[in-house]
């Protein structure tokens, strides 16, 4: 049982990061943990949570912002901007579903890992929408960086660092979203049948057109149904009606489209998320592997063994791969035939003992490596939050 | 000269002239290399051109591998750097000092890959912004980021600087388009960062790097985000009665739910002077207007421009005008995009960055108005309104030096209200020397040496454009701090 530190305010993050320093105790970070079975497991005898720095902070649609506390719930974020007409663009990524875990995700947590959903193949990451953070350092000292307005140079960009760095750098209480007004309505474009290499290209000319494909996922046929390509388009219902139109007379070689409508279209974009297709045995390894479009399916077949399940979503940018449980997860062929097709793969389900066995992130080239831990100690010199997160310090 | 200082010299450093040349021939051949004092007086300044400094010498390399060697010298010799693209920066970014030697990417400008199907490409990062779009422009693809200097400035730059233009508010900066770069170390090690496959994990080094204004190393290739050309775009021009009309028109278009392109603001004295230069058909009886464009195919464009026409006359506006042809869309660009060319041929000027939340927009007009008439100078407003990106360009005199002395000053009082109603110092032009003593007003100490603290993880030396963004005389307590 570790002890849990639950500051209210940020001088409670200070304090708890102060105290950890001077005993020389790492501690682990955590938003509402449902995304606490992503990265290596670490050792720290105690966690403090963000959960009680909550509330929405600002929200102006007119100016496309809005902040919100580390413990935030993103539901509750989501609904209050829901109520002003706008949206996160990045439509965040949810691990429930992924770690069957009823915890809720918070906005730290979110920026913490980057979290980003189908919608980023046309729209950016988090780390994209991302315009401001305030955070406390390593070192015991809150800092902020970028701010509330949509174009800041002014200073480096810590920002971007920050989102991603997995509690590494510091303890993020509070982040502010360029946010996007939400379209009329949307719906999706499918097409059935078409094997892996088919499926990506027919995406990648979706993504090509002028039409603002908003979603570009192939899931591979399973045992009881045909493989599915899937493009949505959102936009005023004027507007949709044309383009889909459009889209599938240039895509007329792959067959003809089914349309989902607007209800339809959220549900299944919704399991495409939470990666529903590859959940099916809980006991399943999980890779999550990004590389360019166009060596996807070959990196699939050549995984092929390999390979319980799969699907493809960001044009094929995105890889997901379930594999059988084994000790090293596939590891050991995975890697070098992502490495060879210029790609990341990050295991983003398995077991603690896995997970602490082999590397959970993309292993870094030597000099990238030693410029992330000079970075890391910049903020976090004493190595107290979330030590080994990422990557076994040196 | 004026009021923003240099730091002195190294003597040692320039008795080694010499040597140090001999040094950095041996690495680059040839014409790579340039001593001489014509020559080196091309690289004395950027677009910041009241400040001049003659470097040591300039070598412009033709590989990454000599961009490599040419870092691990110079940082074994202890000889600061400035990185150099094509020098248009405003913010005295890649001004040099005496004893500096100037590292330019110009040589290195060539297209390395397109991939349509990834909607990727790789480039040398001495290419210029528009040299990208035209290489791509016959396949139907463009690049996003289009800052008015697009025809001299180069990738290297817009990445240093993390480069915004008029139609970044539908996508995004150079940060948003960057996918991977080549990086150089000060040690002469050659990284990749990031590539063709999207969020590589890991620290995001390539978000710290985009934005790093030359401090940390040099950037020598890179890949970019390319994308499909809209069916078609259209540019509406809409007169108002005041500058506080346009402004409540712009947050209200944002409200009602569309984000155009781009929205574009000019007041009376900027559309005086740019009708002037371009014929574009501005309203000469406004007091202020916007262009905003849209895309799509031309019955998207027709009901899009109807939502925003309609939400304009609601705020105010008096005139409005679409342009029907492609001639007609053009010279209301070139109106624009030729703004700070056009004001140049009338008067020098110093251009301002800040940005601010766009609701407080009417608030800073006023003030930026007060500020200027309280030192006699004039000012016209130009600016990305939909972003809240402010260009106040505060006209001076070049050959009086109190008239420059109170424009700068005059600009630092217009930045610091933008601070103060909560936004920053610059937008997209970057701190460079210009508003380096400024920045103790946007940043406590803490987070000033935070930021510090990074720059030395990757120059322990501080030899990389070591006097810019940070207040000098910080400088000297980072190394207590580090
Ligand atoms: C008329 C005019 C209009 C402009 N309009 C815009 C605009 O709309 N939007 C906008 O954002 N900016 C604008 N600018 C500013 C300027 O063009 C940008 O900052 C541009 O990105 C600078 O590019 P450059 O190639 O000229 O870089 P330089 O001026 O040569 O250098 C800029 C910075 O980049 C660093 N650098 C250069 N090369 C490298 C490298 N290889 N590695 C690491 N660091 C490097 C330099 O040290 C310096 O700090 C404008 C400038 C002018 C003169």
């Amino acid at each position: 049982m570790t002890d849990l530190i639950s500051p209210i305010d940020e001088a409670g993050v200070e304090a708890a990061v102060h105290a950890a320093m001077s005993s020389k105790t790492p501690i682990a970070i955590r938003g509402g943990g449902s995304r606490a079975g992503l990265g290596r497991p670490i050792q720290a005898a105690r966690t403090l949570t963000t959960e009680k720095l909550t509330g929405v902070t600002l929200l102006e649609p007119a100016e496309l912002v809005a902040s919100a506390k580390a413990g935030t719930s993103v539901a509750e974020f989501e609904a209050e901007l829901a109520k002003a007409g706008q949206r996160l663009a990045f439509e965040p990524f949810d691990h429930r579903a992924l770690y069957g875990s009823t915890a809720e995700p918070t906005v730290g947590g979110m920026v913490a890992t980057n979290a980003s959903g189908p919608r980023r193949v046309i729209a950016g990451a988090a780390r994209d929408a991302l315009i401001g953070v305030r955070l406390v350092t390593g070192r015991g000292e809150t800092i902020r960086s970028g701010g509330r307005v949509m174009k800041n140079v002014t200073g480096y960009d810590l920002v971007k660092l920050a989102c991603g760095s997995h509690g590494t750098l510091g303890v993020v209480t509070e982040a502010t979203f360029k946010t996007l007004p939400i379209p009329e309505s949307e719906l999706s474009l499918v097409w059935e049948g078409l094997d892996d290499a088919r499926g990506v290209e027919a995406l990648c000319a979706a993504m090509g057109s002028p039409f603002e494909t908003s979603g570009a996922a192939h899931l591979p046929a399973t045992a009881n149904a045909p493989a599915r390509t899937v493009a949505r388009l959102e936009n005023f219902e004027s507007q949709l009606r044309y383009r889909a139109g459009e889209l599938e007379k240039l895509l007329k070689p792959y067959g003809a489209a089914a349309r989902l409508d607007a209800g339809a279209s959220h549900d299944l974009w919704g399991e495409i998320r939470d990666v529903a297709p590859l959940l099916g045995d809980a006991a399943r390894q999980v890779w999550k592997i990004s590389v360019a479009p166009s060596r996807a399916a070959a990196l699939a077949a050549r995984l092929g063994p390999l390979v319980a399940a799969h699907l493809y979503d960001w044009s094929g940018g995105l890889l997901w791969v379930a594999v059988e449980p084994t000790d090293d997860a596939g590891s050991s062929s995975l890697r070098p035939a992502v490495r060879e097709a210029r790609g990341h793969a990050t295991l983003v389900r398995a077991s603690d003992a896995v997970r602490a066995a082999v590397d959970v992130f993309e292993p870094e080239a030597p000099a990238l490596a030693r410029l992330s831990e000079a970075v890391t100690a910049a903020f976090d010199p004493a190595g107290v939050l979330n030590p080994g997160r990422m990557h076994v310090r040196h | 000269m004026s009021g923003i200082a240099m730091p002195e010299p190294d003597p040692r450093i320039l008795a080694r002239r010499d040597q140090i040349v001999a040094g950095l021939r041996e690495i680059v051949p040839g014409e790579g290399v340039i001593d001489t004092e014509d020559e080196r007086r091309a690289f004395e300044t950027d677009a910041l051109t009241a400040y001049r400094r003659m470097p040591l010498a300039v070598v412009l390399p033709s590989t990454t591998e000599e961009v490599a060697a040419v870092l691990k010298y110079l940082n074994g010799q202890g000889v600061p750097i400035i990185p150099r693209g094509a020098g248009t920066s405003l913010a005295g970014g890649a001004l040099p000092q005496e004893d500096a030697v100037v590292v330019g990417v110009s040589k290195m400008a060539c297209v390395l890959d397109v991939n349509l199907a990834d909607r990727t490409m790789r480039v040398q990062t001495g290419i210029t912004n528009l040299g990208v779009s035209g290489a791509i422009a016959h396949e139907g693809f463009f690049y996003a980021p289009d800052p008015s200097s697009q025809l001299a400035c180069t990738i290297a730059g817009n990445v240093a600087m993390n480069s915004g233009g008029a139609h970044c508010l539908k996508y995004g900066v150079t940060t948003n388009n960057l996918m991977g770069v080549t990086f150089v170390t000060m040690e002469g090690e050659i990284v990749e960062i990031g590539g063709d496959a999207m969020d590589a994990p890991g620290l995001d080094l390539l978000g710290l790097i985009c934005g790093s204004e030359g401090q940390f190393g040099m950037v020598t290739e890179a890949t970019l985000r390319i994308l499909p050309m809209a069916e078609g775009a259209r540019p509406i021009l809409f007169g108002f009665p005041s500058s506080e009309a346009a402004g409540a028109a712009t947050a209200a278009v944002i409200g009602a739910g569309i984000v155009p392109v781009a929205i574009e603001f000019m007041d009376k004295i900027a559309i005086d002077i740019c009708e002037d230069f371009a014929h574009a058909g501005y309203p000469m009886d406004a007091g202020a207007l916007l262009i905003v464009e849209v895309e799509g195919a031309p019955a998207e464009i027709d009901e899009q421009l109807a939502r925003i026409g309609e939400v304009a006359r609601a705020n105010g506006a008096t005139s409005a005008r679409q342009a029907t042809t492609a001639a007609e869309a053009a010279a209301i660009w070139k109106g624009r995009k030729s703004a700070f060319g056009a004001m140049g041929r009338i008067s020098d000027y110093i251009c301002m960055d800040g940005t601010i939340p766009t609701g407080r927009l009417p608030e800073i007009l006023a003030r930026i108005t007060d500020i200027c008439d309280a030192a006699g100078l004039k000012v016209a407003n130009i600016f990305h309104a939909g972003d809240g990106n402010l260009h106040p360009l505060v006209l001076y005199d070049m050959n009086d030096p109190v008239s420059l002395a109170k424009a700068e000053h005059a600009g630092e009082e217009i930045l610091l209200a933008c601070v103060e109603v909560g936004g920053c110092l610059t937008g997209e032009h970057g701190v460079g020397i210009e508003k380096r003593e400024l920045m103790t007003a946007q940043f406590t100490e803490a987070e000033l040496f935070q930021q510090m603290r990074v720059k030395s993880a990757f120059d322990p030396n501080w030899l990389m454009n070591p006097a810019k963004v940070f207040p000098l005389e910080l400088r000297a307590e980072t190394r207590k701090a580090a």
